[in-house]
């Protein structure tokens, strides 16, 4: 614990490292995520093999989904990316599909009777409703992804995993102890924060929603 | 990238039937043992806290907290704690397991309709008849569930439990990364990928036949 007090500028930068690798993963995620997410509601038989398959792909343990890709792409942080990006996969995937088909009907028929086309219904009425759904799943794979990024450590990504890994090689109680704890807040600070702003976004869908 | 092509992996693992056996059995250990220790602390815990109503919101608040640790800084916790091997192994994973069923026991028992609940009163049913015949088979796919993901889950803790001298695969991971090794890395790594996906699919599949179809969840 006393690390964090003896090396706070270390602490800082790893912290920011970690940030910096969750935050272009999860990115990343986003953008094949959700479109991977329209393509399930518009082409119906894609949804369950899609989510089944990122549902099992999730379950590969993360040290051996990163030692599985180091034959391939090699240690660091290109590595650490991919396969976190991966495993942020499925929530977005799968909150994008629910988000969409929440949309009610009436307010669909309603959008066809403005004359709206099918990419029109998408990007101004579906894809708007479906934000706070698919803002949920962004968060819930946010700080899923910051428990995993802790594990990068070990094949060179960085991050505060350093810390934790550093100090179990040393035995040094201290470090790893300082590692844990920041990756801790960190995680819970996101969701605290990421939850706000997702209220935040539904305040803002709902009073259309319930036109709708 | 030193000492040999990937896929030699096999015959890795084929050079080394021992240890490997060792590392399996290791491994089933530690998910084993931690989820039926879980099971046994976190189901009659969730059935107290839903019997003492102003323990409810506290503990699912620290429970759902402690979902958000880090699964490694649980970990790195246990050392300064309990030291280093399977034991302390076990306790992280046993505490990592008891949240998701001790979740899911709570959320199973409070969404029984309370209209089948008054039902059972009105037949008669004692405290320990509506918790064994109504509540809880009624509970039973929200907690199969939770149980599905504290093992899936384990058997990925598992893999980190090398760091702190558990054993199981993450020790061929380990030494495959400290020797920049290929096939000793993939020799730990893609058994343990196949245990956690298969055992994923085998649990959906048991909760398929096991729950009846007017219970399934999803």
């Amino acid at each position: 614990m006393w690390y964090l007090f003896e090396q706070p500028e270390r602490v800082l930068e790893l912290t920011l490292e970690h940030i910096r690798l969750v935050g272009i993963s999860v990115l990343a995620a986003t953008l094949i995520g959700v479109p991977l997410g329209v393509l399930c509601t518009r082409i119906r038989w894609l949804e369950s093999p899609i989510l089944n398959l990122s549902g099992i792909l999730y379950t590969v343990p993360s040290l051996a989904f990163f030692a599985i890709l180091i034959p391939f792409t090699g240690l660091g942080t290109s590595t650490a990316t991919i396969a976190l990006a991966l495993y942020s996969l499925l929530a977005i995937v799968r909150n994008t599909v629910a988000g969409i088909d929440d949309v009610p009907p009436a307010t669909l028929d309603a959008a066809r009777g403005m004359g709206m086309n099918g990419r029109q219904r998408l990007f101004l009425v579906e894809l708007p409703l479906a934000i706070p759904v698919i803002f949920a799943g962004i968060r819930v794979a946010t700080v899923a992804a910051i428990g995993i990024a802790v594990i990068a450590a070990v094949i060179g990504a960085g991050g505060l995993g350093r810390l934790v890994f550093d100090g179990l090689q040393r035995l040094d109680t201290d470090q790893v102890l300082a590692g844990a704890i920041v990756a801790t807040l960190l995680a819970l600070a996101s969701d605290w924060g990421l939850k706000r702003l997702g209220d935040a976004l539904r305040r803002d869908a709902a009073p259309v929603t319930e036109r709708g | 990238m030193g000492g040999g092509e990937p896929l030699d992996f096999i015959s890795y693992i084929r050079d080394n039937p021992d240890q490997f056996r060792e590392q399996l059995i290791d491994h089933l250990r530690l998910v084993g043992f931690s989820v039926l220790i879980a099971i046994l602390i976190a189901i009659p815990l969730a059935v107290l806290i839903t019997r003492v109503a102003w323990l409810e919101r506290p503990t699912t608040w620290l429970a759902n907290i402690g979902q958000t640790v880090p699964s490694l800084a649980i970990l790195g916790l246990t050392l300064p704690l309990l030291g280093i091997g399977f034991r302390p192994a076990l306790f992280a994973l046993t505490i990592k397991a008891i949240l998701p069923i001790f979740l899911n026991t709570v959320v199973g028992i409070r969404s029984v309709d309370r209209a089948i609940v008054d039902a059972a009163r009105g037949m008669g049913s004692n405290d320990r008849q509506l918790l064994c015949f109504v509540e809880l088979p009624l509970a039973s796919p929200v907690m199969f569930a939770g149980i599905q993901t504290a093992t899936v889950q384990n058997i990925s803790l598992a893999t980190l439990a090398a760091y702190i001298g558990g054993g199981g695969f993450g020790d061929w991971i380990l030494q495959g990364l400290a020797m920049v090794s290929p096939p000793i890395l993939l020799a730990g790594a893609v058994p343990v990928a196949v245990l956690a996906m298969s055992t994923e699919i085998a649990l959906r599949g048991l909760r398929r036949i096991i729950i009846p179809t007017g219970l399934a969840v999803s």
